[in-house]
């Protein structure tokens, strides 16, 4: 009889279990609760590294990175933190992170670290990644913490990485620096050659700051048009 | 409720934790982020001599660049009144080795203008002759611009430029970086007038006229564009009695 409840006790609660709950904290923020389209925040960085689909690529990187950890690490230390300074102590962790990311960086790929400059230190400044910390992660264990940042970190990421395709492609003609459809030769579709394209040139505005505006309010838009949930129906 | 001793307590443990961690990485990682940086100042330094390179730079693994810069550039430091320095004599002032890639124009911008040291790298080309690269600095609109630019042996025509910004705006200042066509205008252009007076290069909004000193200007970055205008006449007039010793010997 003793036996058989153990093993009823253990099947109930295994230490990593990937249920209904835990499907939800990692793909809500991807989706219906997005850090970018749904509450609207972190968007400095997302205009600012949004440029060229590589820089978006790294940053995503840095935050999945940063926000999973620093989730775990506050999770792990939460019953110690004394309340009074808990908020301190969550930066302290965060820009160990962010500057062992931006150490790592600068020996992996140098010109990278060059053209993102402040904005990898700027991640300390991130609201999503102190939002997660104070919410969730100093209330929750060290496993559904790691979800929970592994979910927000990607769904900034994917919509970054959305807007740097976006932006890059319409502004450059290039995608991941690859030139794709622009005047020149080097392009695979030489809009100069084209009788059909002719008329094509690469819109600058795309390049600057206030298309990032745009381009997310019409993903915004898209993502409430393709998700009812989200629509406020008062 | 923490007491505050326990709270001063858990501070300086995590705060001492943190820093050994940081210490370690970043003594770790030192030799690494120093070869990555000098193999990314000599990438600027030879994308102004782009042209004449065997391949792309963007094509050129990290030991590529190090071998072009080993076996064809010789570097030269001098001071304001174009005499060579002795390796001695910049390492004195705190640049490693010696050499001009280390000399760092940021900092000697700082001194006075006659105490300052100007960097210059001599390329080789294929066919035996040289081209002079200098290295300019000035102000663009937000923060620090600079560049290089390659002059031809006889001093005055332009054979190649490459600039670099810290903080410009994407799309309209960091364009005399990302925009390929900028750079490539100032090739042909040159620095002496018929009557021999340095003149430099112009760079004009609404579209140059004089073909022969100016270079078409950037829509929407008036001011970067005036910035390197004006990091082209002061900076390479830093290398006039320069390129006149250089001319007599």
């Amino acid at each position: 009889m003793a036996e058989t409840k153990e093993l009823v006790v253990k099947q109930k609660e295994p230490l990593i279990r990937f249920g209904k709950e835990e499907k939800k904290l990692l793909y809500d923020p991807i989706d219906s609760n997005n850090p970018i389209t749904v509450q609207v925040l972190g968007i400095c960085s997302a205009l600012a590294v949004t440029t060229l689909v590589d820089k978006a690529v790294v940053m995503a990187i840095a935050v999945i990175f940063v926000i999973t950890f620093s989730n775990l690490t506050v999770s792990l230390m939460r019953q110690y933190i004394p309340k009074q300074v808990r908020m301190i102590v969550q930066l302290v962790v965060i820009a160990t992170l962010v500057t062992v990311v931006e150490l790592v960086l600068k020996a992996v790929n140098y010109p990278i670290y060059k053209e993102l400059s402040v904005f990898i230190g700027l991640i300390i400044t991130n609201c999503i990644i102190m939002g997660r910390l104070e919410a969730f992660a100093s209330g929750n264990p060290p496993y559904r913490s790691i979800l929970d940042g592994l979910g927000n970190g990607v769904g900034y990421g994917v919509i970054l990485i959305m807007i740097a395709v976006i932006r890059e492609f319409f502004g450059k003609g290039t995608l991941y620096n690859y030139p794709i459809l622009g005047a020149g030769s080097e392009y695979l579709i030489n809009t100069a050659d084209s009788a059909l394209l002719g008329w094509y040139a690469n819109n600058n505005l795309m390049v600057l700051f206030p298309s990032a505006m745009f381009v997310i309010g019409v993903i915004i838009w898209a993502h409430r048009a393709w998700n009812k949930t989200l629509v406020d129906i008062s | 409720v923490h007491s505050n001793s326990s709270v001063i307590r858990f501070v300086f443990t995590l705060t001492a934790i943190v820093a050994v961690l940081l210490a370690y990485l970043s003594t770790g990682l030192k030799d690494i982020h120093q070869r990555n940086e000098s193999v990314y100042n000599k990438r600027a330094i030879l994308s102004a001599v782009s042209n004449d390179l065997p391949k792309s730079l963007k094509d050129m693994t990290d030991d590529d660049v190090q071998n072009i810069f080993d076996t064809r550039i010789t570097q030269k430091v001098f001071n304001m009144s174009g005499e060579m320095l002795t390796d001695e004599q910049v390492e004195a002032a705190g640049y490693k080795g010696g050499k001009a890639e280390n000399v760092d124009l940021g900092r000697e911008r700082r001194k006075p203008e006659s105490e300052r040291m100007i960097p210059m790298f001599v390329f080789q080309r294929e066919d035996g002759s040289n081209y002079y690269i200098v290295t300019v600095r000035g102000n663009g609109l937000w923060d620090e611009i600079w560049g290089n630019v390659a002059l031809d042996s006889d001093f005055n025509t332009i054979a190649g430029v490459a600039f670099d910004h810290k903080a410009e705006t994407p799309g309209l200042g960091a364009e005399i970086k990302d925009n390929k066509n900028f750079p490539a205008s100032f090739i042909g252009k040159k620095l002496f007038n018929e009557q021999g007076d340095f003149v430099s290069v112009g760079v004009v909004k609404g579209g140059a006229r004089n073909l022969t000193h100016d270079v078409d200007g950037i829509s929407g970055a008036t001011i970067t564009a005036d910035g390197v205008q004006e990091m082209m006449y002061r900076g390479i007039k830093y290398y006039k009695p320069v390129f006149e010793n250089l001319k007599n010997n």
